[in-house]
């Protein structure tokens, strides 16, 4: 099941992450597959000053975009509806949901089948569809598997990253009807694949995502590898885009430096199988193609981080997942655990946006800020940086005046006249030493159980004497 | 490295004086390492000034939530440090606290951020500065004997002290260093982190603690106290569990071993 919108990941977050922690196979299954997707990474970034230039690239396309997000567009929506495409706008999840169903109930649709989308994810589309009585099927084989399996993705580029080979039979002789059970990779792709062939022919609709808008040409980019965006998009007499209002950049030689950071950097691929270039629906005497084009351009709190010097930075993402491949949090708990759509580093930094602060408080503390996820981020969002200003925000006083939602929601009383009286004993020397000089005098009752420490580790106890204790007995003996 | 975070640096000849800025952990729970850097500088010809003032950079705090409080505990610090002399940190975090974060802390403060900027400048991570500035060449005078890094992904990615860090022993011509699986990766301190999300921290820290026993080393070292409190305190625990009566993974700040490896204290 998709997670409702009113879900709140923070609570039970300690819980999922422990039994995910506890759990071998998962374990097992994320380092294998995370150390294969670095590796796979690293093999087409194997000059350090290139690699540097294009994420320098990267960056500068994505962040001259957004500081003209509002024209750029405006500028998308005329040229798109000139191309014969219309543009809906939606402020949040149920207005997007309820311009999908809109236009199903309009064509009488009783199928659609999609491509990956993480924005539909995100809105719950499959939900709201299955609400108003029309089947949703995902055509990505491991969304198919996950949707099979009434899981969310947990992870936003390779969705079905948590589940075995073992597992993955198990479901398909379960699930698919007149299927006997086969560990044999190709054949279950091919079961797969022989099941949506079949309803691609069926389906009244496709959806999909967009990895870039084309402001200037009214073009939408959809990156792929297995066919099925292209057949999604194509075959059906209907093609609804759905995307975030990130996605815009202005000309289409902005397109290929971001493809090729994203696809290097998200699976290693030099370049994806597909490309799809969408501009139109079907024209006069083309043989193929949807007789309809929408793009539903989605907000749902990401003006928020827009209306923010330092948080827009979070819009900069391509979404190619590198960060969470490359952070030693995700590699252990996995994405489910996050409770978010988007698990891992970026969905700590977007999901503030899309769903409060004080509901995401957690997942921004779950990172011990060592960088990792920055250092590979091909568009150079700071997130470490950003997921520190979450905190503050978080934790910000009821009179700080933050304008985010459900700033200072989960603020603790406790914590924060710890941290006050820790400034207190930190500003005032004097009163350091003569903590200190307990502590370290008095180290014989040094308590053994130091909460979470030493749930694990042996206590720390304070040396016999200070470094300051040290260096003045040494002056001493110097003079 | 390609951190946004890092430029390349211009690096001072060798000055007569220095601050030493401990930090709160090697202060109160790892002085000898401390001492042993304040030892390894003075060999060199260097005066050591330790300000008696000081506390702590403020990082808790700062990474906490808690700007405000790590404000006040910065600005204490930035005024023990008048004289144009640099500031060594025998820690990458806390080096990189004070050289990155101090101005980004004072970014809308004019009144401190000139401070700050000017502090930022002359920060350096104590085996940068042995490295780059000192031009530390003494001769190993032990036996051999093999060891791991553990490099803080602080120190790595603000501080690029992981290559200075392996320069020093690499110049140790009696030791072996044995390279763990995934180097790079963190050994899951992360300050308040490994206390508000302790199975994370576990899991992180025991792998960390597997990949290091796994080299064969015969101790690990750190330039940062916080990772090697968390190491070493993980191994000793399950050292415990195990009823094992010898140290599984004995380790030390890298400041000690290199003060002892270069005939520290024969005199």
């Amino acid at each position: 099941m998709t997670q409702p919108l009113h879900f709140h990941p923070s609570e039970g977050f300690a819980a999922r992450a422990r039994a995910a922690t506890a759990d071998p196979a998962l374990r097992k299954g994320f380092r294998g597959a995370m150390d294969f997707l670095q590796t796979k990474r690293q093999a087409q970034f194997t000059d350090a000053a290139e690699l540097s230039d294009l994420r320098d690239l990267g960056a500068a396309i994505r962040r001259y975009s957004l500081s003209r997000l509002p024209e750029l567009l405006q500028q998308l929506e005329t040229n798109l509806v000139a191309n014969g495409i219309h543009v809906h706008w939606a402020e949040n999840a149920d207005e997007a949901n309820a311009i999908v169903i809109d236009i199903a109930r309009r064509r009488e649709a009783k199928l659609v089948i999609k491509g990956k989308s993480m924005v539909s994810e995100e809105v719950a589309l499959n939900h709201a569809l299955e609400g108003a009585g029309i089947e949703a099927l995902e055509s990505d084989m491991g969304e198919y598997i996950v949707q099979l399996a009434g899981e969310g993705p947990s992870h936003i580029i390779m969705p079905a990253i948590h589940k075995t080979k073992q597992q993955i039979a198990e479901l398909f002789a379960a699930k698919v009807p007149g299927v006997t059970y086969t560990e044999n990779v190709d054949e279950l792709i091919l079961i797969g694949r022989n099941v949506l062939r079949q309803k691609f022919a069926e389906a009244d609709i496709g959806l999909s995502g967009v990895n870039f808008a084309v402001a200037e040409t009214g073009t939408l980019c959809l990156l792929e590898n297995e066919g099925n965006g292209r057949m999604c998009t194509t075959v059906p007499k209907v093609h609804i885009a759905i995307t975030g209002i990130e996605k815009v950049v202005e000309k289409l030689e902005h397109v290929p430096p971001l493809f090729s950071l994203l696809t290097r950097s998200a699976t290693g691929q030099a370049v994806t199988t597909y490309l799809n270039l969408i501009s139109s629906p079907r024209k006069p005497g083309e043989r193929d193609g949807p007789e309809e084009v929408h793009l539903i351009l989605l907000d749902n709190g990401r003006t928020q981080a827009y209306n923010d010097e330092q948080l827009r930075a979070t819009l900069q993402c391509i979404r190619c997942g590198a960060c969470m491949n490359h952070c030693p949090v995700y590699a252990r708990i996995g994405g489910h655990a996050y409770g978010t759509t988007y698990p891992g580093p970026i969905g700590a930094i977007v999901s503030p946006h899309l769903l409060g602060i004080g509901a995401t408080h957690a997942l921004a503390t779950a990172s011990t800020l060592c960088g990792a996820c920055a250092e590979v981020c091909p568009v150079r969002i700071p997130i470490p940086e950003l997921l520190i200003r979450l905190r503050n925000e978080a934790q910000s006083a009821a009179d700080s005046g933050s304008e985010l939602r459900g700033a200072g929601e989960s603020r603790s009383v406790l914590v924060s006249m710890i941290f006050r009286a820790w400034a207190l004993m930190y500003t005032h020397p004097m009163l350091y030493r003569i903590a200190t000089w307990f502590m370290s005098r008095g180290r014989a009752l040094t308590p053994t159980a130091q909460g979470a420490w030493t749930g694990i580790r042996t206590p720390l106890v304070p040396a016999p004497k200070r470094l300051r204790d040290l260096l003045a007995e040494r002056n001493s003996r110097h003079e | 490295m390609d951190s946004p975070i890092q430029a390349v640096r211009r690096y001072p000849s060798k000055p007569a004086d220095v601050y030493l800025f401990a930090t709160c952990l090697v202060d109160q729970f790892a002085p000898d390492a401390g001492l042993d850097a304040v030892r390894l500088l003075e060999r060199e010809g260097i005066r050591v000034h330790f300000p008696q003032a000081q506390t702590c950079c403020g990082q808790p705090a700062y990474t906490s939530g808690y700007p405000d409080e790590a404000r006040a505990v910065a600005v204490a610090q930035m005024k023990l440090f008048p004289e144009p002399w640099p500031v060594i940190v025998p820690s990458g975090s806390c080096g990189a606290m004070m050289r990155h974060h101090y101005p980004k802390l004072f970014a809308d403060d004019p009144a401190h951020l000139p401070v700050a900027e000017e502090l930022a400048e002359r920060v350096f991570e104590l085996t940068e500065f042995l490295v780059h500035v000192v031009n530390f060449q003494r001769a190993d005078r032990g036996d051999p004997y093999t060891v791991a890094l553990h490099t803080s992904c602080h120190a790595r990615r603000e501080m690029n002290a992981h290559l200075t860090g392996h320069a020093l022993l690499a110049g140790l011509d009696q030791v072996t260093v044995v390279r763990q699986v995934r180097e790079e990766e963190c050994c899951g301190f992360g300050g308040t982190f490994s206390l508000k999300h302790p199975s994370i921290s576990e899991a992180m820290v025991t792998e960390k603690v597997e990949s290091l026993r796994a080299t064969g080393a015969e101790r690990v070292l750190s330039a940062d106290c916080g990772c090697l409190f968390n190491i070493l305190g993980r191994a000793e625990y399950l050292d415990k569990v195990a009823a094992c009566s010898k140290p599984s993974l004995p380790g030390e700040h890298i400041a000690s071993f290199l003060w002892r490896r270069t005939g520290g204290g024969e005199q």
